[in-house]
């Protein structure tokens, strides 16, 4: 059995938009990327909003159909999968969405919710109940909660129902897709300590997506860094945070606020300036480039490639290689 | 801090409810604070606990069916102090937008999509009289955005929200509050909505802008790291009270309140290793029925008999360092 349960080879997803007559624009919401999920930890994934974290989530579970490229998870090629055993492998893979509030069907009791996976799979069990009571337990919820509708509940707790409702199919992946960015900080706390506790339990793999690095980083063994549709850096969590090599998670670390105020008398100068470009015509070479203090003419004209700086340390830079 | 603090606004002891058809939701219960001029005073919260509903009181801009039950907001201005809930309308709205002014959350919906933003930043000053003709206010309009550090504020003027990114109309928005030269900015969260490199350089502006002209900002947020970023004093709400109050590095060197400890714990600090964050155990309350006494004691561990009948009232512990824990009344009373 392989180390990697998934991995992803020059992964591409470009969104047509509407031209004007035969021209054709498109949103290169994902462009190339390449990386590898290991059995039993987490990966984050951080990235400013419109660099492509969630497509790329999409894309794993193929919800969504890749432009190019390929997915492999546990040694089978996922979009060549048909069939039966496709249906396996969506058993397999499961998602947490991001907003409790609109993933969860306001007519369904919370019963129906959790049970309704094992329909679809057609997973015969004896006794529902107390296999729904079981999952419930599991995520600090109980039986009391059995036959109430979602509206009945709190943000914290709904995201609760939502991740009873994944593992009811045992899966062996979960990407979760800003699970708790709708939610509170102290319920925030919760649900990524409750998240934690599961894949020990259950031997879980994580894609973790998130903008909140505080939050990725608690999460995470390994985190990847987004910007404009490609991988900018890729490393273990410690790391990154103690040893940035890409000049755009050297900015996105100095723009973190950080909640100690003593940080701020000894704060790191790097100026933050200027703001993502735009997925449909993005800049031509390195993507960071128009914002990068350090860019060089090779910057503007040629894409640099990821990678390994050092050992399991990733890096898409002109100026590390 | 305290004999240094040349007051510009207090609150005091402010109730507000909103009557809904499931009842009377006692948002906010009995909250008093001063805020000192020039200083960054930040509410901080989570949802619900009344950080915007406070903010939004001292202008009497609670919206339908909230109502402001009772309390006094004191504003010091050069010639003497008025009472904000006091005032007629029409002096009200002469002190509002052009003396304390707000940047809301969403800069979106903050800008009307049908004018221009340059029309936009010229009204307020045309509604306030600092500028005499419309011709004049498109003209300080460009100046406003430029000191907003908009890029290419000649062109943006003529340009319309859609046509700017979300930290452009957040600058625009942060322009508009500021085209008066107000004492006063209510920021509401002002960069939620943002990315954190745009929302960096949001507060970079803010801090300078605070600098230039000696502004008082009343910094509303839920982010800690923000508070410890910007803010001088920090009063922590929860349910509709403020339970803790000082200076921003007492805060969060010695917190005081169950809630506040609970709440820095549970946000993860990206600079330390963290092997389990505390949460907090519970929920906030439904404020139509608020836990009587301390209304955190449900959730508190430290909770004791006294604290389900009596609500506690805010102490100096240290100075300049309050809080409202029985924990303490007990300690300090006697």
């Amino acid at each position: 059995m392989s180390l990697d349960l998934i991995k992803v080879t020059n992964l591409k997803k470009y969104f047509p938009l509407k031209g004007i007559l035969f021209t054709k624009n498109y949103v290169r919401a994902v462009d190339g990327i390449s990386f590898t999920i290991r059995r039993g930890e987490t990966l984050g994934l951080v990235g400013e909003s419109g660099c492509g974290k969630t497509t790329t989530g999409r894309l794993i579970l193929r919800l969504i159909e890749p432009t190019s490229g390929e997915i492999y998870f546990d040694g089978k090629n996922i979009l060549k999968l048909k069939g039966k055993e496709l249906k396996e492998f969506r058993r397999q893979a499961q998602m947490v969405f991001q907003d409790p509030y609109t993933s969860l069907d306001p007519r369904m009791t919370v019963f129906d919710i959790i049970m309704e996976p094992l329909k679809i799979h057609k997973i015969k069990v004896d006794d529902p109940e107390k296999i729904v009571v079981d999952l419930l337990y599991k995520v600090g919820l109980n039986e009391t909660h059995l036959y109430r509708y979602p509206h009945e509940f709190s943000g914290g707790q709904r995201q609760r129902i939502a991740i009873a409702r994944v593992l009811a199919l045992k899966p062996k992946f979960i990407v979760l897709d800003e699970p708790t960015s709708a939610l509170d900080v102290s319920v925030q706390a919760q649900i990524l300590n409750l998240l934690k506790d599961l894949q020990r339990e259950f031997n879980l793999t994580y894609l973790f997506i998130s903008h909140d690095l505080g939050v990725v980083k608690y999460m995470s063994d390994r985190i990847a860094v987004m910007y404009l549709g490609k991988i900018v850096e890729l490393a273990p969590a410690e790391e990154l945070f103690e040893k940035p090599l890409h000049p755009y998670t050297q900015m996105l670390l100095a723009a973190l606020p950080v909640p100690d105020p003593d940080y701020y008398k000894k704060k790191p100068k790097i100026k933050v300036y200027g703001e993502p470009g735009s997925p449909i015509n993005p800049p031509p070479g390195c993507r960071f480039h128009p914002r990068c203090p350090f860019a060089t003419e090779k910057c503007k004209r040629e894409v640099p490639p990821l990678v390994e700086y050092e050992k399991d340390h990733f890096v898409a830079c002109w100026l590390k290689r | 801090m305290s004999q240094l603090c040349k007051p510009i606004l207090e609150v005091r002891d402010l109730y507000v409810n909103f009557y809904t058809y499931a009842g009377i939701v006692k948002a906010i219960d009995g909250v008093s604070f001063t805020v000192c001029e020039g200083e960054t005073f930040c509410l901080v919260g989570e949802t619900g606990c009344g950080k915007t509903v406070t903010s939004r009181a001292i202008t009497r801009l609670v919206p339908s069916p909230g109502r402001i039950v009772k309390g006094e907001v004191i504003y010091y201005t050069p010639y003497g102090k008025i009472n904000l809930l006091k005032l007629s309308e029409d002096k009200l709205r002469e002190i509002r937008g052009k003396e304390i002014a707000y940047i809301f959350q969403d800069p979106a919906a903050a800008l009307d999509p049908l004018y221009t933003i340059g029309y936009q930043v010229g009204e307020t000053m045309v509604e306030h009289k600092t500028v005499k003709t419309w011709k004049e206010a498109f003209r300080k309009a460009v100046e406003v955005l430029r000191n907003v550090l908009l890029p290419d504020p000649e062109k943006r003027v003529k340009s319309y929200p859609h046509e700017l990114s979300g930290g452009m109309k957040q600058r625009s928005v942060i322009g508009i509050g500021l085209s008066n030269q107000p004492r006063i900015v209510v920021a509401d969260e002002p960069t939620s909505y943002l990315d954190v490199t745009i929302q960096a350089q949001i507060m970079d502006l803010l801090r300078k802008l605070k600098k230039e002209r000696k502004l008082t900002i009343i910094l509303i947020t839920h982010n800690m790291g923000l508070v410890a970023e910007m803010c001088d004093r920090v009063a922590v709400m929860y349910a509709g009270n403020i339970v803790e109050l000082g200076p921003v590095e007492r805060i969060f060197k010695n917190p005081l309140h169950p809630y506040t400890r609970g709440l820095l714990k549970a946000v993860p600090n990206p600079l330390t290793k963290i092997e389990k964050l505390e949460s907090i155990p519970g929920t906030v309350p439904n404020l139509i029925y608020p836990p009587p006494g301390c209304r955190f004691h449900p959730r508190c561990q430290y909770a004791m008999d006294i604290c389900k009948r009596e609500k506690p009232r805010l102490i100096e512990i240290e100075p300049g360092h309050y809080v409202a824990c029985h924990l303490y009344s007990r300690l300090y009373m006697v």
